[in-house]
């Protein structure tokens, strides 16, 4: 647990002055805190026993001159404790974020959405609490605790020996409730999380249920579940609590012995070992001492909640990144000619359980080319290895006569531009969802590329055109259309290759026909690689390539293959029957 | 996250469904309560006297310190003749000891009750809202972000077990210990305990300033947080995208942005709530200094029969009494704070429920003479259960699938109507199929007939009863749904199958699968049937999980079918497999079909072609090529 601390330590940065400095003033505010009782004391002693008003007086100016060092001393503590985790979090939040952005599409696929927000939220949020207890509390308590028993110390040694025997007791008590606590808590967290993904995923599905009528079927699960985190919770917390007890039980102890002892040391030394004052600071720390030993073990209870957050975030941060930039990256992609020699791919990363197998192509520059092929029959998997979203398992890929590993893999994704069969949109304007594409595009050129994207005429329909606020997912647009607009998007980067997987699927047959017609009039030279599903989209193309359980099948023109390959005559035949309507 | 789903209302803004005024605290902070002690009448009681017994023995503790100075150690100091001897402070103390031993009792008594009672609260309102939450429409689901519920789940249940499990019950012993408290003061010295309270005052106006400073900057972080997660997510949801086009940079410095902004109200926040610890701590010793230079003063001219020893126990609750004042600031501040998850809890469950005035219900029946017979048994055959009011006679009407929509007019808003005067006859046995562009309401229809949705003009009759009529879940357990997105649950392929009958043996699981042609791809999965799935069922393709989902209704035997793009994931050839096992099932059924693709749609019995809402034209595919409107057209552009 503390070397999982320790090595998100490195993410305080900037912050590690004010770090630094927060148990540096909680020091000073121990140390006037546990000095005030002194003089409390000498207030009854000296003051009030010896009815002397002046003493009282001074003593009680010297009290409140350090009571108002101790509140600057808390007080700035308590502003540097606050900035120190706040700014730890938001640099671990930062870093969460950047490592994310840095993912390859292989360590993306490692973690779903929902749990990368709880890591950068809720387990950011714990961590922060725990870092913020551990530099005020962590220092304070133990601090306090040790400047309590010398002060108790150097009031009476004798009745201070009683501590230590507290202290024995309820020291491995708090350790042990510490220590039986924490599986417990571990395990039940890890089962919420569980409950909360049930709920999800009715929330999902919630059509489903109702359809089939199962929405008792679907509570009597959850209370099932929602019983064994009752059950859960009960058997860790019940341990947790016993801490009050046993803390009331020893404090209680304390104070009876120290009355009693306290009451002999007075009377049989004449009051001139101990007095009566030395008896009321003597107890106040005794609370002290007591109550920090507690504070010590919730520190304890706390860590170990916010342990599993840590594991959680250090779970992103040490993902290791797989696709990473050779060491002098080529920057220029010459041309669209894109070789597949020998190549084997696996998402597993696993020799026996290929994706892709022994995949050979030669695509020339500016050719089109159609890729057919069934449900898991691998279209996807092959494109994504030419933009490097994946890297190959054993073979190579070139583009422009160049191994794709030894690009920059910014100049190699701008050069090869994709529109993926799972696209989205972001809030904003239609103008700056395009501008994804080239954040300089002029006016002329988005409208140039939304021409061919057949994007044009529908997003002129609208009554803000280009200006038109996209919602959230791109959830205010048919998806006919936010396909075109995910077309128009990647066209602006001006690619040497172009790649739509499943691109035009929810666009009507004659649309797509005509986006076609735009890509072999206005971009000519690009490499247009088309992945589809209906043989109209791909009659046309220099070369289809037909995949089957990720070898491929078949590559030829479509004539040629309506003569020789007998998946695509199939799939051909089972689609002339029927055309599409869409839109 | 946020994919819109076909014939679905567009969803406001996130967090719209859910946003509320500020209300007064108070009385949702009662209904809290009312809720915890509603369950836990008995344990609540003893917590509240365990606490108070807790906090009196506390008190009487420390009085007693008093009487140790005053009673035993001066006369044993001063007079040691007439002083008592240590057997009678022994005996002093043992009922000290009791006391003591009461109140650590108390606390266990507590502490332990309250550990049931929070999570046993907290598990009565998570059942609440789930089964709550079943009970909803579709439009609730529609309107509300799923982030937002889940929220409630999450946060919202967190915030108030802080509330139960600490803010309560620390409220409470608070009160109890500065009534104590200063009730032991004013016995001690009213003037001096006046004194000490404005002091106190001076502390909670102090703490009443810092908390509201920090309320504001909490709210400002809620708010950020918000903006942050929101941004995450999106992000999240868009990371492959973001990747094709080398985005990185931007939407890191966009975060940096948003985190930055998150960074300062936090800090704030949290600094201002931090700092009132310090300020109150230190204002105590303000308090006990003045109360010991006044009443050393007053002890030492004997004002009122005020003495050393009762200064010195006066000062002792100075103190003691300083920390419950400052933790009830405290907590009032986290208890305002803790209302606005309670208000979120409260909207979710306060939210009505689907209505169903339904009466006709489903029953098994056999035929008797002739004539239909309600039955207990599993006869395979089904009736409507219809209850005459006026007369208070049952008539049964055999389940057929009869399906009419007479002159359906239908808006998810009563200002702007989706689909206008819908007629169309399904008989038994036939297959009805709906075309037409995005939008045009294919899914919206077969959302009445389920009830998904209420129309707001005409008529829809099930085998001749107004659907109306019809209790929902007898209504729907009488239709197949396969939606374009599929849903699967945590669970092995054969669980995710028997959700479409509970009771359905393994055999028939099997024979279904068989029946639409999954069986082979499913029998080739790691495990066959008892593959797990998680996750939405994410380790098959969009088309394995598709067939799943048309065995779950297969393997439900209903007499209505609707297939809302079932097939469209699958690809052509596998669909060529499939379509077999789709005509053996809709043989026999009526069926409603959403399809883009022809082969689906050509040999309905009835294809209705839909725009804006209406239906344009209608008749079997050679009557409609025949026509040469716009099914021709559509047909023809996709021929070329």
């Amino acid at each position: 647990m503390i070397k999982k601390l320790a090595r998100l330590a490195r993410y305080i940065g900037e912050f590690k002055k004010s770090t630094m400095i927060t148990p540096l003033l909680m020091v000073g505010e121990v140390a006037l805190e546990i000095s005030i009782p002194y003089l409390m004391a000498s207030i009854i002693d000296d003051g009030v026993e010896k009815s002397d008003i002046r003493h009282i007086v001074l003593t009680g100016i010297l009290m409140i001159v350090m009571a108002l060092f101790s509140l600057l001393f808390g007080a700035a503590a308590a502003l540097t404790a606050s900035k120190a985790s706040a700014g730890f979090a938001k640099n671990l939040r930062f870093a969460i974020f950047s490592k994310v952005q840095n993912f390859s599409f292989a360590n993306t696929d490692k973690f779903a959405t929902s749990g990368l927000v709880t890591r950068m939220t809720t387990d950011v949020n714990n961590v922060q609490m725990a870092f913020q207890m551990l530099i005020r509390i962590c220092v304070r308590a133990p601090l306090m605790l040790i400047m309590a028993l010398f002060m108790a110390f150097r009031i009476n040694s004798q009745l201070s020996l009683m501590y230590i025997g507290a202290i024995l007791f309820l020291g491995p008590v708090l350790l042990i409730i510490a220590k039986k606590a924490f599986p417990r808590f571990d395990y039940v967290f890890h089962k919420y999380d569980k409950l909360n993904e049930s709920v999800q995923e009715n929330l999902t599905g919630v059509r489903v249920v109702k359809s089939f009528v199962r929405e008792e079927h679907e509570t009597k699960k959850f209370h099932k579940a929602s019983d064994f985190i009752y059950k859960g919770f009960v058997n860790a917390e019940k341990v947790v609590v016993m801490n009050g007890p046993f803390m009331n039980l020893t404090m209680n102890t304390c104070m009876i012995l120290i009355c009693w002892i306290g009451a002999h040391i007075i009377v049989g030394t004449n009051g001139t070992e101990m007095s009566t004052g030395d008896l009321t600071s003597f107890l106040s720390y005794t609370v002290n001492v007591l109550m920090n030993l507690m504070m010590i073990s919730m520190v304890f209870v706390m860590m170990t909640i916010s342990k599993s957050s840590a594991e959680r975030i250090m779970e992103v941060l040490d993902e290791e990144l797989d696709i990473t930039d050779p060491v002098s990256p080529v920057t220029e992609v010459k041309n669209g000619e894109i070789i597949f020699d020998d190549v084997c791919f696996s998402y597993s990363k696993n020799k026996d359980n290929l994706n892709l197998e022994h995949i050979n192509l030669n695509i020339p520059s500016g050719s089109t080319v159609g890729i057919i092929g069934g449900t898991g029959s691998g279209k996807t998997s092959l494109v994504q290895l030419i933009p490097r979203l994946y890297d190959v398992t054993s073979g190579k890929i070139s583009v422009g006569g160049v191994d794709v590993r030894d690009y920059s893999i910014k100049s190699l994704r701008d050069s090869v531009s994709m529109v993926l069969q799972k696209n989205v949109l972001f809030s904003g304007t239609i103008k700056e969802n395009l501008r994804w594409g080239n954040s300089d595009a002029t006016d002329e050129e988005m409208i140039e590329a939304c021409k061919s994207a057949q994007a044009h005429d529908f997003i002129m329909s609208f009554p803000d055109g280009y200006d038109t606020l996209i919602d959230r997912g791109g959830t205010n647009v048919s998806g006919g259309q936010k396909q075109r607009l995910c077309i128009a998007r990647a066209l602006l980067k001006k690619p040497r290759v172009l790649i739509l997987d499943d691109s035009t699927s929810a666009v009507d047959t004659a649309t797509d026909a005509k986006i076609r017609d735009a890509f072999a009039k206005y971009i000519p030279d690009v490499t247009k690689i088309i992945i589809a599903q209906r043989i109209s989209s791909v009659a046309s193309a220099d070369m289809i390539i037909v995949l089957d359980e990720g070898k491929i099948n078949g590559v030829g023109t479509h004539e040629k293959l309506l003569e020789n390959n007998a998946i695509y005559r199939e799939v051909y035949e089972s689609q002339i029957k029927g055309a599409d309507f869409d839109e | 996250m946020n994919k819109m789903k076909n014939g679905t209302p567009p969803k406001g803004m996130p967090g719209n469904g859910m946003q509320f005024k500020r209300q007064n605290p108070i009385p949702t902070l009662m209904r809290v309560l009312r809720f915890v002690i509603k369950d836990y009448p008995f344990s609540c009681l003893i917590v509240f006297i365990c606490l108070i017994a807790s906090a009196v023995t506390t008190a009487y503790g420390t009085m007693f310190f008093k009487t140790l100075i005053a009673d035993f150690i001066e006369p044993m100091l001063k007079t040691p003749e007439t002083a008592p001897s240590y057997t009678d402070l022994a005996l002093a103390l043992s009922t000290v000891a009791a006391a003591y031993g009461i109140g650590v009792l108390s606390v266990f008594g507590s502490n332990r009750l309250m550990v049931n009672i929070c999570q046993g609260t907290l598990k009565n309102i998570r059942d609440r809202l789930f089964e709550h939450m079943q009970k909803l429409p579709i439009r609730y689901f529609d309107k509300t972000s799923h982030g937002d519920i889940m929220s409630v789940y999450t946060n919202d249940t967190d915030t108030l077990r802080q509330l139960i499990s600490q803010s309560v019950p620390n409220m409470i012993s608070s009160v109890a210990t500065v009534i104590s408290s200063v009730v032991s003061m004013l016995i001690l010295s009213p003037l001096l305990t006046l004194i000490a309270l404005l002091v106190v005052l001076g502390a909670i106006t102090v703490t009443k300033i810092l908390g509201g400073k920090s309320a504001m900057f909490f709210r400002a972080t809620q708010k950020n947080l918000g903006a942050v997660n929101g941004y995450i997510e999106e992000m999240a949801d868009g990371q492959k995208v973001v990747k094709v086009f080398n985005h990185e940079e931007d939407s890191i410095e966009t975060f940096r942005r948003l985190n930055d902004e998150l960074y300062k109200t936090t800090k704030n926040a949290n600094g201002f709530a931090n700092i009132v610890m310090p300020i109150m701590g230190n204002l105590g010793y303000l308090n006990y200094v003045l109360v010991a230079i006044i009443g050393g003063v007053m002890a030492i001219n004997g004002f009122g029969g005020f003495n050393v020893s009762s200064l010195v126990p006066f000062l002792q609750f100075t103190r003691t009494f300083n920390m419950p004042i400052s933790q009830i600031s405290q907590q009032i501040n986290s208890i305002i704070m803790a209302m606005a998850g309670a208000e979120r809890i409260f909207a979710l469950l306060d939210e009505p429920v689907e209505s169903d005035e339904g009466y006709v219900t489903l029953v098994n029946c056999k035929e008797e003479n002739g004539v239909i017979v309600e039955t207990n048994e599993r006869t395979g055959k089904w009736a409507w259960r219809h209850p005459h009011q006026a007369d208070g006679t049952v008539t049964y009407t055999p389940l057929q699938g009869d399906v009419v929509f007479d002159g359906v007019d239908f808006g998810y808003t009563d200002e702007k109507m989706v689909l206008h005067d819908i007629k169309l006859y399904a008989r038994p046995g036939q297959k009805v199929a709906f075309v037409g562009a995005t939008g045009a309401g294919k899914t919206t229809i077969t959302n009445l007939i389920n009830r998904f949705y209420d129309i707001q003009d005409g008529k829809i009759r099930y085998d001749g009863i107004n659907i109306n009529k019809i209790k929902k879940a007898d209504l729907r357990r009488s239709l197949g749904v396969v939606l374009q997105e599929t849903h699967l649950f945590t669970g092995t392929v054969a669980d995710n199958i028997r959700y479409g009958r509970l009771d359905a043996t393994d055999e028939e699981i099997v024979a279904a699968a068989k029946l639409v042609n999954a069986d082979y791809f499913i029998s080739h999965l790691p495990q066959g049937y008892n593959t797990m799935l998680t996750a939405d069922g994410a380790s098959l393709s969009q088309g394995q999980r598709q067939l799943i989902a048309i065995v779950r209704a297969a393997v439900a035997d209903p007499p209505v079918l609707i297939l809302d793009e079932a097939t469209s994931s699958i690809d052509t050839r596998t669909e060529a497999i499939v379509a077999a096992g789709m005509d053996s099932l809709m043989k026999g059924r009526t069926v409603f079909v959403i399809a883009h693709r022809l082969s689906t749609v050509q040999n309905s019995d009835v294809i209705m072609v839909l725009d804006k809402g209406r239906i344009i034209e209608r008749g079997t595919h050679d009557d409609l090529v025949a026509q040469g409107g716009t099914y021709y057209t559509l047909y023809n552009g996709g021929k070329k």
